[in-house]
């Protein structure tokens, strides 16, 4: 299929969950089943045209940016349609299209209150359509547009069909109802990060001879040392601040516990997922190309950053009485493992940080949903009320206890690689990073996994095992569903997959990473 | 010499307007919307000059497809002027088009309300191509003087009495100002044009003269007024709250874009030797307009007073790229140029687009408290999702077309970062860009999160049926909004022909 090597397979991936959000705005309300079907069969398009493209792609080439094109788009901007995957976006851009269609399918029947699954889908799609064009832009311009492009669908996600519990905010007198609280925060940090990321792009541009967005342009530019210096600084901090509000680092985090916590099931599956990746895929695709001197300056910094997030993550998880909220708060520590990776700057690092993110995707993806179901099932997510699951539904318990033992990193499936590789890179990180912070760095992120291992344990201790508390004994319990299982074995299949054969991922990113390394310095 | 062709927008708006006057006289009261109808046309009409020249090179018998100059250089057509013109004009018909439908259900005569908008916009479109001190003054008075009566049309009702009353005379202030600004001016350099006043101030070096500073000043706070740019904005919100919605509707974007025109104009022609005098002034507006607007938007509970700081704040954000002036090279300065007009643009869609729908709005809840609009999407879903498309617009979020506004505005402040100046300016209207979400998405919960009021008749509210006019004008700026929000290349097309001026 040539037609789909030259760029309009990609386009397709990415503009087909738009096309279906469109058609099913124009369907009447009333039919739900035909939304349904028709959002299902274009996120399945999509998903599909990834899967060709994962076999199209050329492992050999895996550093070059294949499948793509080169439009005029914006031209008196000088920024155009420019697409493309290399080795590091492919493993991406499917798990991006793999969680919506799953997350398509979970919904099926479970709308989160007030239901209006019309909306809830189209808004789904337009995130799609978000996500993977992020993974897929190649100008600075497209790719500020499709990260944005998320905000919205995200917000309304939260704010709408989100948690309803009342909050109390030290210095209001009023309470307020979480999702509102939670949706405007998340609106409010990543919109205020992006603005200062757009600065940085147009500083780029103007800085580039000839002024360009492009972002192989540009790394060229940077590698042979067109933003050295005070400027180049100035525009790290910049991008650093968009990316960091994303991923996110400490001490920028604070909006997720609150977005995870309020956001409907399905959201924050796609935002724990996928949307975090989107800040830490641009250290690695626009940060570390471009501005390499300053990557190089600033990776201490990040390193530190990130063992404080590993740290505080866990410790905060320890504190947590809210089942969705320790999860949410797990994520913070695990992205600090992604992130320390990063910082290494060394090939094992760099693949480190991506199989993380895809293992961080599946799993964390996984353990929402099972949250989700369980609060469906419960009606509370105070672990203190829970307990004893495994003998109400043992399905459930069962991929809980399997899902928490992938997240604390157990060889053999998915978790252990990004973390054990994040701190073999930190172990003998990029010549010329100070050797000293990066082994401190290794040995706290060391201690981290054991704390990893400590809170999730403890989780299953308080919610899986045991004897079921008296409140829920006398109920009827109906164990995972069809559409549930049909969401959550692909994947169980690709946690094991990928822990028991990482080379599904590192054979598509290996390549690309060490390209990377070795043009932006040298290594 | 005549140039008719080059005059036949203005000359075709002032057959109409006394087309309007003569048929408002002999129509009986029910058919009074004829004269607004007259007018619309009258407006259309004018629009088909402009295309004639701007693809003049394309038409057979067509003369002189360049810049056309007239009354001594006092009046250019070039291509700046048309799609200025065509931007006046296309504001004036979606304003008339919010007004038909909305003042049918109002008691009050509606010939002499059409007659002084297309008044006012004929004004306008005479700005767009002033091209010395006295034709610029009578055509901001003409785009004024209408718009302090539009502002008092509803003649019993007390806040458009004050609206009116607080309009004219800071407008009158304003004027009074400015004329003293410009005959220092003209004292000073013994020129008219703007091109003599450039050349002159220039060749007598009066960048350094104090009473020719005072001129500049004078001349720049009176057309801070008319825009509204902190700290001359005291009568806005006022205003845009007692004058009848499809007013401030086009008070907000006809006439202030008008304004806008007239200070890009006499900043980069007439004064085109100091840009060292005006350029910190527009810094200090730019900034000062996009953060009191802001700051004063969060506190708003009516929403047509929201948007009335809304606008002060996207004002401050139009003047940013002037800010830099000083330190422009050539291209910067015509990047400047692009980015302002390219806002302007933008803007006017997005601006008309969020009053067509707040009045939409205001007719279903009969309130334009915000509180009373909450959960507006449970029972008119449509009208809740557009005002959610307009409000995110304005903030600046993709894909709507409003990113594009804030890129090209971020855009020529970024071109000379070696400046700290730039970068200060950039990171306040970074920060502002923040904050203006906050409002904006302040509305869009309520509509869409917050539970309904009781009070609220829902199906009653349901069955309220929108004007066609009003519908024509939301498909057309809705229609905009998203496709400038993809294909930013459409509008930026016509800010790229503005740009060679």
């Amino acid at each position: 299929m040539d037609w789909f090597e030259t760029g309009w397979g990609l386009s397709l991936i990415v503009f087909l969950p738009m096309a279906g959000a469109a058609l099913v705005l124009l369907m009447p309300r009333k039919q739900e089943r035909a939304a349904k079907f028709t959002a299902l069969a274009f996120a399945f398009a999509s998903f599909a045209g990834s899967v060709y493209a994962a076999f199209t792609f050329e492992l050999g080439s895996s550093s070059q940016f294949q499948l793509g094109t080169d439009l005029s788009w914006i031209s008196a901007i000088g920024s155009r349609f420019h697409i493309g995957i290399d080795g590091i976006s492919l493993p991406l851009l499917v798990l991006s299209t793999l969680m919506t269609l799953l997350c398509i399918i979970y919904s099926w029947n479970h709308w989160p209150e007030p239901h209006n699954p019309k909306a809830f889908l189209v808004l789904m799609l337009i995130l799609a359509t978000g996500m993977n064009g992020t993974f897929v832009a190649l100008d600075l311009v497209l790719f500020f547009i499709f990260f944005e492009l998320v905000l919205l669908p995200m917000y309304f996600m939260i704010g709408i069909w989100g948690d309803r519990t009342k909050i109390r905010l030290p210095g209001f007198k009023k309470e307020v109802e979480t999702r509102l609280y939670a949706s405007i925060k998340f609106f409010l940090f990543t919109l205020f990060g992006s603005a200062f990321m757009l600065l940085g792009f147009l500083a780029l541009y103007f800085k580039s001879d000839p002024h360009t967005f492009d972002m192989i342009a540009l790394a060229e530019a940077g590698r042979a040392g067109a933003f050295a210096g005070a400027f180049g600084g100035w525009v790290f901090a910049a991008l650093f601040l968009g990316f960091a509000v994303k991923v996110p680092m400490w001490p920028l985090h604070t909006w997720l516990p609150d977005a995870h916590t309020a956001a409907p099931t399905v959201g924050s599956v796609l935002l724990a997922a996928i949307l975090l990746k989107l800040g830490s895929y641009g250290f690695i695709r626009i940060s570390l190309p471009i501005l390499p001197e300053q990557a190089q300056q600033w990776a201490p910094a990040i390193a530190i950053l990130a063992v404080i997030a590993i740290i505080y993550g866990s410790l905060a998880c320890l504190a947590q009485t809210d089942m969705k909220r320790l999860i949410a708060f797990s994520s913070v520590g695990h992205m600090g493992f992604v992130m320390l990776g990063i910082a290494t700057l060394t090939d094992v690092g760099i693949n480190a940080a991506v199989i993380g993110m895809v293992a961080h995707g599946l799993i964390t993806g996984l353990l929402f949903f099972l949250a989700g179901s369980m609060q469906h099932r419960y009606h509370t997510r105070e672990m203190s009320r829970l307990g004893g699951n495994m003998k109400l539904m043992p399905v459930l318990g069962g991929l809980l206890g399997f899902t928490a033992m992938a997240s604390l990193g157990l060889p053999g499936l998915a978790g252990f690689w990004g973390e054990f590789m994040a701190l073999l890179g930190a172990f003998n990180p990029l010549d010329g990073l100070s050797l000293t912070v990066f082994r401190t760095a290794m040995v706290i992120g060391a201690i981290g996994t054991v704390l990893t291992a400590g809170y999730l344990l403890w989780m299953l201790q308080k919610v899986n095992l045991g004897e079921p508390k008296e409140e829920w004994t006398s109920k009827q319990w109906h164990d995972a569903d069809r559409f549930e299982l049909a969401a959550w074995i692909p994947l169980v299949i690709a946690i094991f997959a990928v822990g028991v054969f990482p080379k599904i991922i590192f054979g598509a990113t290996d390549g690309a990473v060490v390209e990377l390394i070795r043009s932006a310095f040298g290594g | 010499m005549f140039d008719y062709h080059a005059l036949a927008p203005e000359l075709i708006l002032g057959v109409t307007l006394l087309a309007v006057l003569a048929v408002d006289l002999v129509l009986p009261d029910r058919l009074k919307y004829l004269a607004g109808v007259t007018a619309l046309v009258g407006m259309v009409a004018a629009v088909f000059p402009l295309l004639t020249m701007a693809f003049c090179d394309s038409i057979a018998g067509c003369v002189d497809g360049g810049t056309r100059s007239m009354f001594g250089g006092s009046y250019v057509v070039d291509d700046f002027a048309l799609v200025l013109k065509a931007l006046f004009l296309v504001s004036g018909v979606v304003s008339l088009l919010l007004s038909v439908g909305y003042l049918e259900s109002d008691d009050y005569y509606q010939g002499e309300f059409y007659f002084l908008i297309l008044a006012s916009v004929t004004g306008a479109v005479v700005m767009a191509s002033a091209r010395d001190l006295i034709t610029i003054f009578i055509g901001l008075e003409l785009v004024s003087a209408p718009a302090f009566l539009l502002a008092g049309w509803r003649k019993g009702d007390l806040r458009g009495n004050e609206a009116s009353l607080k309009f004219f005379l800071t407008g009158v202030l304003a004027t009074a100002v400015m004329l003293f600004g410009m005959s220092l001016v003209y004292g000073l350099t013994g020129e008219i044009t703007f091109a003599g006043i450039a050349s002159q101030s220039a060749a007598l070096d009066l960048g350094p003269e104090p009473a020719f500073v005072m001129g500049v000043v004078f001349v720049l706070i009176g057309f801070a007024f008319k825009v509204s740019a902190v700290p001359f904005h005291f009568w806005a919100p006022d205003t845009y709250q007692g004058a009848p919605i499809p007013v401030a509707a086009y008070l907000s974007v006809g006439s202030k874009a008008a304004g806008f025109v007239g200070l890009l104009v006499i900043c980069y022609q007439a004064f085109a030797a100091v840009p060292e005098v005006w350029g910190p002034i527009l810094w200090i507006l730019a900034a000062a307009s996009m953060t009191v607007g802001n700051l004063g938007a969060l506190k708003q509970t009516n929403i047509v007073r929201l948007l009335g700081y809304s606008s002060i704040a996207h004002g401050g954000f139009i003047l940013v790229p002037f800010a830099m002036a000083a330190s422009y090279d050539s291209v910067g300065l015509s990047d400047a140029f692009f980015g302002s007009i390219t806002y302007l643009l933008i803007y006017a869609f997005m601006n008309l687009g969020a009053f067509a729908v707040v009045i939409v709005g205001a007719a279903k809840a009969k309130s334009g408290e915000i509180a009373d609009w909450a959960g507006m999407a449970r029972y008119a879903p449509a009208t809740a999702g557009l005002l959610a498309m307009f409000f995110f617009a304005l903030a600046g979020i993709p894909p709507l077309a409003g990113w594009f506004a804030k890129f090209v505005m971020f855009r020529s402040v970024i071109g000379v970062f070696e400046s700290g100046w730039a970068i200060a300016i950039a990171v306040i209207a970074a920060v502002n860009a923040v904050i203006a979400l906050y409002y904006y998405a302040r509305i869009v919960k309520s509509v869409y999160m917050d539970d309904v009021p009781i009070a609220v008749p829902q199906a009653e509210a349901a069955a309220i049926r929108t004007a066609p006019s009003l519908v024509l004008a939301i498909a057309i700026t809705a229609a905009v909004v998203v496709v400038v929000g993809f294909f930013p290349q459409v509008l930026a097309f016509f800010g790229e022909a503005a740009r060679g001026f």
